[in-house]
């Protein structure tokens, strides 16, 4: 199962200049594909393209090619679309749906909109609270939870969609360190169980977790790609805007400093 | 719905719903079907105007709304909200009827070029007792039935998600946009904002509040609507219920009963044969 990006550019409804140009990108099974870049450049628009929604529900114009698993994309409708790829998004609380009364209906949501066996959206719900150890919030009112606790309950709303391809942008924007710890145990299990996923995020300790390889945005464009670990050790991220992990600025200041790495580490 | 159906964990599969989603309501009046309810509410507030008069909406309100809000246990809070509810329409209604009323001649009371009549009087009275049929109705419904719950059993009778989802997120936006509005107080008065004093300081004060309010909604539409969009929300076909509120013969034969009453009484008035 791979989600394939092909020299891809999108434009906005109304905008002067195209907010990604030729984008070349492959998600393969498995594989966690970190996204990271300035303000503005382009990460939020890659996710949108990627997961479908831009163009089918925000307008604009595309150019390139999108493959899901070898198939052209081009012409399917979102909801065909959403059943193989789930996209979050940064703010939790235009993630819920607003019409369900606790949490367990609000993580429902997703497999109920599909149609599924109801015993089968029962499982997937209460699975998708149990990986983000948030069963104990199941009978909560979603709207009286705090951002963090909002930001998990959407989070387990697309796990119990079980999607071939997930499209994450800034998933832990809300999240405090242990939020934030459950959200990587939750994507690296969904990956182990065969998914691919692409994160967008500030966070470069999270991407340095949970990500195989990395891209880098810039005005649009892919400036640096590779494995994740080349990636973010790589001097030109903070020219990019982009802060580089807590670990790499960690060894780079004892090297500067004239203290040798690897004793850090004991 | 292609994609992964592992990530399972066997043990978890026979915890079934939440006791509290669909839990029924505390009293007999609650655990109607929500259609009926909403049928009950909806023929007491069309009869009310059918039958005109003052006896036939006052009966109406004794039988229809206070003594069911009495049985549910709401009655105070359904005074309560039915009075914020038509207290505006109610006392400009009763006064324009009382002092403005055409062809009005048994004088009761005279200030300056207004006069207050008996026919007036009478007449205020008969829309009065229609606003409180009317708002009584509304509001016992509103305080007895969940706007979910009516959703869920007009979903299972084929009605589309969409129309049941615009209704009751209408619903529901009004407490996140009032919460939203606090929010944006507080953060507004943290900097300097004076909200309290006089009635022109006041005003001037909700002008760098309503603002953010409603263009925060807005803004936050796009994204809300994407999210459902990924959820498959805009998927075509029979959504799965988690539960659906309960009926029986007995509430299915009272709406229809009610509903050819009702029908009946239009019939009759219209026609004359019930003056």
């Amino acid at each position: 199962m791979t989600l394939t990006l092909q020299a891809v550019g999108y434009r906005y409804a109304g905008a002067d200049q195209p907010s990604l140009l030729e984008i070349d990108l492959e998600l393969r099974d498995g594989e966690v594909v970190g996204v990271a870049g300035a303000s503005e450049a382009g990460k939020t628009t890659l996710c949108l393209v990627a997961s479908g929604l831009a163009p089918r529900t925000v307008g604009g114009r595309i150019r390139g090619t999108i493959l899901l698993d070898g198939e052209n994309v081009d012409a399917w409708p979102m909801h065909r679309l959403s059943g193989r790829i789930a996209m979050g998004f940064q703010n939790p609380s235009t993630q819920l749906s607003q019409v369900t009364g606790t949490v367990f209906e609000e993580v429902a949501f997703g497999p109920m909109n599909f149609g599924l066996p109801h015993d089968d959206v029962v499982a997937r719900t209460w699975q998708a609270l149990h990986t983000l150890r948030i069963d104990d919030l199941a009978e909560r009112n979603p709207q009286r939870l705090s951002g963090g606790q909002q930001q998990l309950v959407a989070m387990a709303g697309l796990l119990a969609l079980r999607p071939s391809h997930l499209v994450l942008d800034e998933p832990t924007a809300q999240l405090d360190p242990a939020g934030t710890r459950l959200v990587a145990d939750a994507i690296a299990a969904l990956a182990a169980d065969g998914a691919s996923i692409l994160v967008a995020e500030q966070k470069t300790d999270l991407l340095a977790e949970v990500a195989i390889r990395m891209v880098v945005l810039a005005e649009g464009r892919v400036v640096l790609q590779g494995p994740a670990a080349d990636v973010l050790d790589d001097a030109r991220l903070i020219e990019l805007g982009v802060s580089a992990p807590s670990a790499v600025r960690l060894r780079r200041a004892a090297e500067a400093a004239g203290i040798d790495p690897e004793r850090l580490r004991d | 719905m292609a994609g992964r159906e592992r990530l399972t964990n066997p043990p978890l599969m026979n915890r079934g719903v939440p006791k509290i989603v669909g839990r029924p309501g505390p009293t007999a009046y609650h655990r109607l079907n929500p259609l009926t309810k909403a049928t009950l509410a909806t023929i007491t507030a069309v009869a009310a105007v059918v039958l005109g008069g003052l006896v036939g909406p006052v009966v109406l309100v004794l039988v229809a709304v206070i003594g069911p809000a009495t049985v549910a246990g709401v009655l105070l809070r359904l005074i309560r909200t039915a009075l914020l509810l038509s207290l505006p329409i109610a006392i400009s209604a009763f006064l324009v009827n009382l002092f403005f009323f055409p062809g009005g001649e048994q004088v009761l009371l005279r200030i300056g070029p207004i006069t207050a009549t008996a026919e007036g009087l009478a007449f205020a009275l008969e829309i009065l007792a229609r606003i409180v049929a009317i708002s009584g109705a509304v509001t016992l419904f509103y305080l007895t039935t969940p706007p979910a719950d009516l959703v869920v059993d007009l979903e299972r009778r084929g009605v589309s998600p969409r129309i049941g989802f615009v209704a009751n997120a209408s619903v529901q936006t009004v407490p996140a946009m009032v919460e939203r509005a606090m929010q944006i107080t507080a953060a507004q008065r943290a900097r300097g904002l004076d909200t309290e004093g006089s009635l022109w300081r006041r005003v001037r004060g909700i002008v760098p509040i309503v603002g953010p309010v409603i263009l925060g909604s807005i803004a936050e539409v796009e994204e809300r609507t994407m999210a459902l969009e990924a959820r498959g929300f805009a998927r075509p076909g029979r959504r799965t219920l988690l539960w659906s509120p309960p009926d029986s013969v007995f509430q299915s034969a009272l709406r229809w009963g009610l509903l050819v009453a009702l029908l009946a009484l239009i019939v009759a008035r219209v026609t004359g044969v019930w003056a």
